[in-house]
């Protein structure tokens, strides 16, 4: 149960506003539940028969059991849909201070002063605050949340939506296809290259509230793209859930890279369901740090099915005292000449466990393919654990294929050797860590790369619980 | 009493073993040290020793001093940031991390980073030191002798005074040995040099006030320069 009282601040981005909801359904999952989400959000009929399969599905699926431990989720005791405001607002002065005061906590307005191109800020399960620059609108770009997407945009949802992970993919993806609430919509016509990275805040702040966002993001030929998520969230009491699905179609000659800093705290299940099409001598990247929740599952995958399709994940992952990150990526080579890299570096310390769990298929046809997989391990300690899944399933001949994985500890020689120039300990193991994680690092916007290693130094000195 | 680092009865074990055994001396400022002495006869131990090594014990009786100031309970970077800088006999190469993040993190606080990059820049043009091993991680792809620069040039900015240079001529090409001992012998004011070397190679280049020979733990003898040539005539048999 519940109380009232027992919020925890110590968690560094901990603060926990007091909940304001406008509304929201009863706790745990059913069909009436269900049905009564998408009828407050006034959906489509086609949307709420989407909603309700996909329900059904999830609830005859058996939790999977080949990753990380997650049976301390209960799905019972989890709120599916809390709507924090009465509707999106489009300008900073017109949130509700409680609201402003938290994004300011985490700099929201003064990241877009700099260099945003349009924010797009997630509260509770709607988002509330948004502002598109002009430009993208006169390019005829859109980004908008999912809700907004699927009543201004209905046809181009439809078409798209659920086609790239189908309700049915996996029992995480068919619970965010049920009650599903906010997440971004982007679409980029033929030929466009958006300028300035599109990025989106995330923040959970109820107790045993899940956030199940969902992202639908299509670059028409020959454009480009540059999606960013950042999260921190407050601390609760009980595990709380975060289970997305992000689509993504590239269609052919266009790129989409999709840069994504975690930091959930620690009670939180982050169960992330993302893939993307790469069509003919389309590019797809995916730059994935995870750093906080207690345990994330999460296989950015590529299904490359044009000629010439390129696929790339760069993967950092760090787990701490009573985290598990169980991380990849997933590489389909569906059509001649596609190229995929997939480069991962994990960190466990202070009894922390990483997994590396990576899947690259080359099918039959898929001739003059070229596979690149390196993950690198660094373990900071006895009590920390690593272990690396690579799985290939190679079904074509003409194929070049590149593995390395490394496994390293961090010696007390290394640590001397710092040490030894007058920096102490702790600061000297996350300068090795941030060398370690350097090559991924680099290709993450400065802003966010200062960031992370910022964040990771704080885990170094053990500042964080 | 012009003390730099002052050593009192220190013995010093590793995994149990007594490697030093109850060695006095006071290196005093100013002055070129060398220390000699065969394989296994405790060298880089001391060096070490001074330095901080976690995984050293000192017996209870041991002491070190910098300066006036007792030393022996400090952690190593707290030695360093007294100005006790280890040059390693063979550094080890820090994947990701460059001399300069390195020096702007041992530096913060104290110098700009803007005036460390440049201070980088303008030594290694003067040691010879190639742009690419700045800009690289450090030490990964450099030749010993570039290695042994790269630790000059960290000794130089980190502003250290007392400089202890471990098998500072070993893997070390002359040219590399010469610039070595030339930056050495034009900067002598406010450093103390302790070369620990097999050889007395870089001793033509650089004279040292006095020459210290270990052997199996203990300091057995003290002379000048003349010594260095001795054992290089005659071994340490002689002695």
């Amino acid at each position: 149960m519940v109380k009232q009282n027992d919020l925890n601040f110590d968690y560094k981005f901990g603060f926990s506003k007091p909940e304001k909801s406008v509304f929201r359904v009863k706790k745990g999952i059913n069909e009436e539940i269900v049905s009564q989400i998408s009828k407050i959000k006034k959906e489509p009929l086609w949307m709420k028969e989407f909603r309700l399969r996909s329900y059904r599905f999830f609830k005859k699926t058996k939790m999977p059991e080949w990753g990380a431990d997650l049976s301390k989720i209960d799905f019972e005791n989890i709120f599916y849909y809390i709507r924090a405001t009465d509707k999106a607002m489009n300008s900073w002065e017109d949130l509700p201070s409680e609201i402003k005061d938290t994004y300011d906590r985490i700099g929201v307005p003064e990241a877009e002063k700099n260099f945003l191109a349009g924010v797009s800020a997630q509260y509770e399960s709607e988002v509330v605050y948004e502002s598109i620059q002009k430009e993208l609108t006169k390019q005829g770009v859109i980004f908008c949340d999912m809700d907004t997407g699927l009543k201004k945009y209905p046809e181009i949802v439809k078409k798209y939506f659920g086609t790239i992970i189908s309700p049915y993919d996996n029992k995480f993806a068919a619970l965010n296809s049920s009650v599903w609430s906010g997440g971004s919509f982007v679409y980029v016509p033929r030929g466009v290259k958006v300028a300035l990275p599109l990025q989106a805040y995330f923040r959970i702040n109820a107790r045993n509230f899940g956030q199940f966002e969902r992202t639908l993001i299509i670059a028409e030929p020959e454009s480009f793209v540059h999606y960013i998520e950042g999260c921190t969230a407050p601390i609760y009491t009980t595990s709380s859930l975060h289970s997305a699905v992000v689509e993504i179609i590239v269609k052919p000659g266009a790129r989409v890279r999709y840069t994504t800093v975690q930091n959930w705290s620690k009670n939180v299940f982050n169960l992330v369901t993302k893939r993307a099409r790469v069509e003919k001598n389309a590019v797809m990247e995916w730059v994935d740090c995870n750093i906080g929740s207690g345990v994330t599952m999460k296989y950015p995958s590529c299904f490359l099915v044009g000629d010439g399709a390129k696929g790339e994940v760069l993967s950092i992952a760090y787990a701490g005292s009573a985290q598990h990150q169980d991380a990849g990526a997933k590489m389909i080579h569906m059509a001649p000449n596609t190229t995929s890299r997939i480069v991962s570096k994990s960190i466990s310390g202070h009894g922390g466990r990483t997994s590396y769990r990576g899947l690259v298929q080359v099918l039959p046809g898929a001739s003059n393919s070229k596979v690149y997989v390196s993950c690198d391990a660094l373990i900071l300690d006895e009590e920390s654990r690593s272990d690396t899944y690579p799985s290939m399933k190679i079904n074509e001949n003409e194929v070049d294929i590149q593995h390395e994985a490394t496994v390293e500890k961090l010696g007390e020689e290394k640590l001397f050797y710092l040490q030894s120039r007058g920096i102490s300990k702790s600061e000297a193991e996350g300068l090795l860590v941030n060398g370690f994680i350097e090559p991924v690092v680099k290709e993450i916007p400065l802003e966010y790369s200062i960031e992370l290693n910022r964040l990771i130094n704080l885990e170094m000195a053990g500042s964080v619980g | 009493m012009n003390s730099m680092i002052g050593l009192k009865n220190l013995s010093v074990s590793v995994s149990n073993k007594e490697i030093i055994k109850g060695v006095n001396y006071s290196f005093e400022k100013n002055k070129v040290y060398a220390l000699m002495g065969p394989n296994g006869s405790g060298k880089s131990t001391l060096a070490y020793a001074i330095a901080g090594h976690p995984s050293y014990s000192y017996s209870k009786k041991s002491k070190i001093f910098f300066e006036k100031s007792e030393i022996s309970k400090l952690l190593p970077d707290k030695r360093a940031k007294k100005g006790i800088f280890l040059s390693f006999q063979n550094p080890l190469s820090l994947n990701g991390v460059t001399v300069f993040q390195l020096l702007r993190l041992a530096l913060s606080g104290i110098k700009e980073p803007l005036a460390v990059k440049k201070q980088i820049d303008v030594l290694a043009d003067k040691l010879h030191i190639k742009k690419e091993l700045i800009s690289r991680s450090l030490n990964e792809g450099a030749s010993g002798g570039e290695k042994k620069k790269l630790e000059l040039l960290q000794a130089i900015v980190l502003d250290a005074k007392f400089i202890i240079f471990d098998e500072i001529d070993t893997g070390v090409d002359i040219d590399a040995l010469k610039i070595i001992a030339e930056y050495m012998s034009k900067n002598r004011k406010n450093k103390t040099y302790l070369l620990i070397t097999h050889y007395n190679r870089i001793l033509k280049y650089v004279k040292p006030d006095k020459v210290l020979v270990m052997s199996s733990g203990k300091i057995v003898k003290v002379g000048d320069y003349k010594l260095a040539e001795e054992i290089e005539k005659n071994g340490y048999k002689s002695l």
